[in-house]
């Protein structure tokens, strides 16, 4: 088992004769991940390396079975495309764009109700269960099949922690980006239990960062829901407020979203609190009683 | 992104949303020329910095004879205005707002914003006008009204009604509410604001609700929609170094420590800033140069790194995914022959190609100082930075 991707994922992408998006594809499939096709709209009924190529995702669906899509299409036509993936019915959506406007997500939220469809991201660097599929643009071969999640709103970040895990022979179960943007799919809790769910899950790394109370309200569902061990990492304890840090939704404002009220209030759960990022592997280690 | 109140309120006009009359001067003549044509005997004089406490400041002058105002505008121009949002070294007063003053006989706050945790826009109003609404949020929540906005239908009048009834209003006025607030959310969703604050918000002695103050934020991301919105970006409120890296690509923001920081990520990035911390030292700047840098951004990235003088170090930290470690070590070397790098430079580099990133750097000649892992390349970087 693993959570949200294994090797029965079937991935269509969104954005497919992009280069981004047809590079990753290509990616994606080496990694071993099923790709079987992709959607863009007029250029339905070509190929691109071995592509299919629709022109809607439903189309795409019915003729292969894909029961997940990878989106990189431009931040304007973003929300366009989400939309176009739930109503479609599609289970997974990961969404890899960013730049798209916050109140274009407020809709795509507002869509989403009473439909069956998880989305991650956007902003994000995927979903990777390594050994089995890789829906993303993360490096797959960083990766080690294991036992521990990691959950993070960060990407080269979440890079850091699973090299630091492969590194002291520790594999992961499934890596999920869940994106830096106000407004995001999933949020922390909603992974958080399907890894607690998970029987191939033992622990879980959260990496979290200033901005939004995220952490907050995952902090209080750890306390009355997990079993298994969870450390955490916090970026930005040393962010100004006010400013923003690369991501948008990486914001101190006034004086809510600090670092110093989330590691607090993880800590309060009885989560590890991690002060070093060059600590997150063996902080895990010790959590998990590794040898 | 921010804009001053004065182009704030020329938009909240446009949406009907009532604004006291007045006008912007960038000189006394100017000034002068706008209390001739309000005509009345009370005007204030606001400072348009990007920062609030500006009152409090003294920034904001309520003058009782118009033949005084150029004097008073003439003291404001080229003042280094000193707020709690400004720092102690002030921002240089560049404008003003003209405005014949209201007579207020109640001051209250409305405001929106996206809430990230309900996903929507929530309309925030409290009859606890002109204070800081976070400190009433904390200390008195109960006197804030919460209105959440479901997007497919927008604000509905009764929810305008609630909002109108909370904050103690009868009569005409409360119809006047209601439209003022929707002017607002229609400006708010329609030129994806971040944030419209409304603080005051009065009612006049004569049952007219105006915005008395305003604040709009607009979402970065959104700017594309809207390059008339861009274009009320005032530069002069901008950090230079800021603005050059948005030009590049670049996430930069200026701190006041001594190590450089050059990371790829955002999240990474301000994990740099806090490991450098976790040793003892302290990081210039948040620098993200993005995931798939070319070796011209790292090459600017270098510049507005060395362009801060008190940098006594600098911090590469690469976690190499789609960006591959060799550009990175070729962006360093070419970085370094264009501007010289004459500091101490601390590299750790991982990821895709790092073998052949190392040996390019190694191999440059260049005085270079590695870590195994990022622990160890922030002691040496704190050290050096000593």
């Amino acid at each position: 088992m693993s959570i949200l991707v294994n090797n029965e994922t079937t991935v269509m992408v969104q954005g497919i004769t992009g280069s981004t998006g047809l590079f990753h594809a290509t990616q994606c499939r080496e990694y071993g991940t099923k790709v079987v096709g992709g959607v863009t709209p007029g250029k339905g009924g070509t190929e691109v390396e071995g592509f299919p190529v629709f022109n809607s995702v439903v189309e795409a669906v019915e003729r292969t079975k894909a029961n997940t899509s990878l989106i990189f299409v431009p931040a304007p036509f973003a929300m366009d495309s989400i939309m176009e993936a739930i109503d479609a019915g599609i289970e997974l959506v990961v969404c890899i764009t960013e730049g798209i406007p916050t109140l274009d997500m407020v809709s795509v939220k507002n869509y989403m109700h009473g439909k069956n469809t998880r989305l991650i991201g956007p902003n994000c660097p995927g979903v990777i269960t390594p050994g089995e599929a890789k829906v993303g643009i993360m490096p797959g071969y960083i990766h080690k099949p294991g036992r521990v999640g990691i959950i993070s709103r960060s990407g080269t970040l979440t890079y850091e922690a699973v090299w630091q895990l492969t590194t002291l022979g520790i594999g992961q179960s499934t890596c999920v980006g869940i994106g830096g943007d106000p407004i995001i799919g999933s949020n922390f809790i909603e992974i958080l239990n399907l890894f607690e769910k998970d029987d191939a899950t033992d622990g879980i790394i959260l990496i979290g960062e200033i901005g939004g109370s995220a952490e907050e309200e995952a902090a209080e569902f750890i306390k009355d829901n997990l079993s298994k061990p969870v450390v955490a990492f916090i970026a930005g304890s040393t962010a100004p407020k006010g400013k923003r840090m690369g991501h948008a939704g990486a914001i101190i404002s006034g004086s809510s979203g600090t670092a110093k009220e989330k590691q607090a209030a993880l800590e309060r759960a009885g989560v590890t609190v991690i002060p070093s990022p060059a600590e997150m592997g063996t902080t895990l280690k010790e959590a998990l009683n590794l040898n | 992104m921010n804009i001053h109140e004065y182009q704030a309120k020329d938009l909240l006009s446009k949406y009907g949303v009532k604004v006291p009359t007045g006008k912007v001067a960038f000189n006394e003549e100017e000034a002068v020329h706008i209390v001739k044509d309000l005509g009345g005997e009370r005007i204030v004089v606001k400072s348009q910095i990007h920062a609030g406490g500006r009152g409090k400041g003294g920034g904001i002058k309520l003058v009782n004879n118009p033949t005084e105002v150029p004097q008073v505008v003439s003291e404001l121009l080229g003042m280094s205005l000193v707020t709690y949002q400004t720092g102690h070294e002030g921002k240089i007063v560049k404008k003003v707002l003209i405005e014949e003053a209201s007579d207020i006989e109640r001051e209250l706050y409305l405001g929106m914003v996206v809430d990230r945790e309900k996903q929507n826009v929530v309309v925030m109003a409290s009859r606890e006008g002109g204070v800081e609404i976070e400190e009433v949020a904390q200390k008195q929540p109960e006197k804030i009204l919460k209105e959440y906005i479901t997007p497919s239908v927008g604000l509905l009048p009764f929810q305008g009604r609630r909002i109108a009834y909370f904050l103690g209003l009868n009569g005409k006025v409360v119809n006047k509410a209601v439209d003022f607030i929707s002017g607002l959310y229609k400006l708010f969703t329609e030129q994806d604001c971040s944030l419209a604050e409304i603080n005051p918000l009065v009612i006049t002695r004569d049952g007219e609700i105006i915005a008395l103050d305003a604040k709009l934020n607009f979402d970065e991301n959104a700017l594309y929609r809207h390059p008339e919105i861009e274009k009320l970006q005032d530069a002069d409120e901008e950090d230079p170094t800021e603005l050059e890296a948005k030009f590049w690509g670049i996430s930069y923001v200026k701190l006041i420590g001594n190590i450089g920081c050059l990371v790829n990520g955002a999240g990474l990035a301000m994990a740099t800033m806090d490991i450098i911390k976790h040793h003892g030292g302290k990081p210039a700047n948040f620098l993200d140069v993005g995931g798939g840098a070319n070796t011209e951004q790292v090459t600017q990235a270098f510049k507005m790194i060395l362009s801060d003088e008190n940098v006594k170090a600098i911090f590469v930290n690469i976690f190499g995914g789609i960006m591959k470690c060799d550009t990175i070590a070729l962006g360093i070397i070419a970085a370094a022959k264009e501007v010289g790098i004459n500091v101490p430079l601390v590299v750790r580099l991982e990821g895709t190609n790092v073998e052949l990133g190392r040996k390019l750097l190694s191999e440059s000649g260049l005085n270079i100082e590695t870590g195994k892992d990022m622990g160890e390349a922030a002691e040496k970087v704190v050290k050096a930075s000593v």
